[in-house]
């Protein structure tokens, strides 16, 4: 698919669109470079919130929640393939303004977690080198900068990097899980004196409740697959599989990560480290493990950075592209095919963030705007059957269980609210906030730049009830 | 339905409306990180006797902590750091309302610009 006309986006007269380069690995890649990191920083300030048990359950009933979310997006990916993924949904199915904020949602959620990613990777190396008043700001800047770069020369050589990255990162979490017997206790791990009945829920089950928002880093960002839809050779076929592989293989990393590390480490610090893997591998007493984990939690961040400056950029550059922000951000790179302006407005406001914010700071903005957005899917799924109801539109997937997918998340989405407001609420009366107060600015000035009939591209039938 | 034809946007007004983007963002997330009023409430629930057993630690927990480089006193501020998880009932409503009342004005608004998209798309097919 070419972009629009823009005269921004033109070259000599031909038009100039984004490469469609990507295969199936690379959108595996993409998904789980993004969310992997989540396993090496973040998931473990659930520990924190309610406790090691509480933890466990949130990782597989957070799991079910973006199980919805991988068998929704995927069919309604697989039949709005275009650039911006859950943006050109909301533009066909709810209208303007919320494909507006979607967007916003998606920018938000990766430039956050792209900070997130920037701290981590500055602290661990300041942790790492111990050596006295050494700043992590340097490596933040450095980190930001560096993959800005590299999503600035080009997306196949950007997915590259993520894939071998992502694949050492995932294959250091295995390699410490079998080192450690995981089949016997006693002699590295030590859940049974850990984990005891009188700490697993200190906090009784509203700590549970209260962990389902940390419970989000496990997985947050696999829905970024979908950001490649324009980039894809193939999207009914790739995206869907790209997504479904990503979640398998999250949950199994997901259910390694939490095993080893509340067998190696009390809960009360399990909940404040960031960095459990690599501690977990300090603790198993062994040099190559926990080599192999500092090096293993640098690739992660980094894998985890560079896929959300490539998505946060391409959602930021539709924006510009449909007119809903200035057409200046919807400028192609002439000889990289990459939508440069886009990325480099973003980078400032990430480095602004990195340098101010807290690690769990930063992950909560992520995880607001994620669990907003997975608000607008839940919903968005409903509209979409009731609009072109099954058989009206050629669809590339059809998701089993409707709407139950639908139900399931969009009550998940409201417990992880509820979490949120324990401990977190003035961080989510700030979002809210700002998404409201910049809604109102498009709904009554910006949208009047936006051209109609050009919001709707897709070859579909009029949607029923219209 | 006719055509609409949005105005053309001149280079000051993309760059006014740039500008409150990004005031919009430093003002609603940045500034209440700056004010400190963002992260996480816990409070320190602290203890007078400072040992490991104190501190509901036991043998294998404390000999941990030691590996992590920690004594009863460094470790003190970490464990009794808590969370008081006291439901706010009125601040709870309040905020159950805005959000509500966000996506009440998403999906209403939203449907109002669908409308135009649609009408302008299909015409009377």
């Amino acid at each position: 698919m070419t972009i629009t006309a823009e005269p921004a986006v033109q070259v000599q007269g031909d038009r100039v669109s984004l490469l469609r380069v990507l295969g199936p690995a690379h959108v595996w890649a993409l998904g789980v470079g993004i969310v992997l990191v989540g396993e090496f920083t973040g998931w473990n300030f659930a520990a924190d919130k309610g406790g090691a048990l509480a933890a466990l359950i949130v990782c597989w009933i957070v799991g079910l929640l973006y199980t919805s979310v991988a068998m929704i997006d995927s069919e309604v990916t697989s039949t709005v393939a275009a650039a911006g993924g859950q943006y050109a949904q909301a533009k066909h199915i709810v209208g303007p303004l919320m494909a507006f904020n979607v967007a916003l949602f998606l920018v938000f959620a990766y430039t956050m977690l792209e900070v997130s990613d920037a701290i981590l990777l500055g602290d661990t190396i300041v942790a790492k080198a111990g050596v006295e008043g050494l700043n992590h700001n340097s490596f933040i800047a450095a980190t930001i900068v560096v993959l800005a770069w590299l999503n600035y020369r080009g997306v196949l050589m950007t997915l590259n990097v993520n894939f071998v990255i992502t694949a050492i990162a995932y294959v250091s979490i295995v390699i410490l899980f079998f080192s450690v017997s995981p089949w016997t206790q006693g002699a590295v791990l030590k859940l049974n004196e850990l984990v005891t009945p009188g700490n697993a829920l200190p906090y009784g089950w509203i700590g549970v409740i209260a962990a389902f928002q940390f419970g989000i880093w496990y997985y947050l960002g696999i829905e970024g697959t979908t950001q490649a839809a324009e980039e894809v050779r193939s999207p009914a076929r790739s995206l869907p599989y790209g997504t479904m592989a990503g979640m398998i293989t999250l949950l199994i990393a997901a259910a390694m990560t939490w095993y080893v590390c509340a067998s190696l480490m009390p809960w009360e610090y399990l909940g404040i480290t960031y960095y459990p893997l690599w501690d977990a591998g300090k603790l198993t007493g062994s040099a190559l493990l926990e080599n192999l984990l500092f090096i293993a939690t640098l690739l992660a961040a980094l894998a985890s950075a560079n896929g959300c400056i490539n998505d946060a950029a391409r959602a930021w550059f539709s924006l510009g592209r449909d007119r809903y922000l200035p057409t200046w951000f919807s400028a192609v790179h002439p000889k990289y095919r990459t939508p440069y302006r886009s990325i480099l407005f973003l980078l400032p406001i990430a480095l602004a963030f990195a340098f101010i914010a807290d690690l769990n700071q930063a992950i909560t903005f992520s995880i607001l705007s994620g669990v907003l957005q997975y608000t607008f899917m839940s919903i968005n799924i409903i509209m979409f059957r009731k609009k072109w109801p099954l058989g009206s539109i050629r669809r590339g997937y059809t998701h089993p269980f409707h709407p139950l997918p639908a139900i399931v998340l969009f009550c998940l989405c409201v417990v992880t609210f509820f979490a949120i407001f324990l401990g977190f609420g003035s961080q989510l009366i700030a979002m809210v906030a700002f998404y409201f107060l910049i809604s109102l600015w498009f709904h009554f000035y910006r949208y009047k730049f936006v051209r109609r009939g050009a919001q709707f591209t897709m070859p579909w039938p009029k949607p029923q009830g219209y | 339905m006719a055509r609409y034809t949005p105005p053309e946007q001149s280079k000051a007004g993309q760059v006014f409306d740039i500008a409150v983007v990004v005031v919009a963002i430093f003002v609603a997330l940045w500034l209440p990180l700056k004010l400190g009023l963002a992260g996480a409430a816990k409070s320190i629930d602290a203890l007078d006797a400072k040992t490991w057993e104190a501190l509901g630690q036991n043998p294998t927990m404390a000999s941990i902590w030691e590996k992590l480089g920690y004594t009863p006193e460094t470790a003190h501020d970490i464990i009794q750091n808590r969370f008081h998880y006291i439901i706010d009932w009125p601040t709870l409503i309040i905020m159950a309302a805005v959000l509500i009342g966000y996506f009440i004005f998403l999906f209403r608004a939203s449907d109002r610009e669908y409308r135009d998209v649609i009408n302008e798309k299909f015409g009377d097919k």
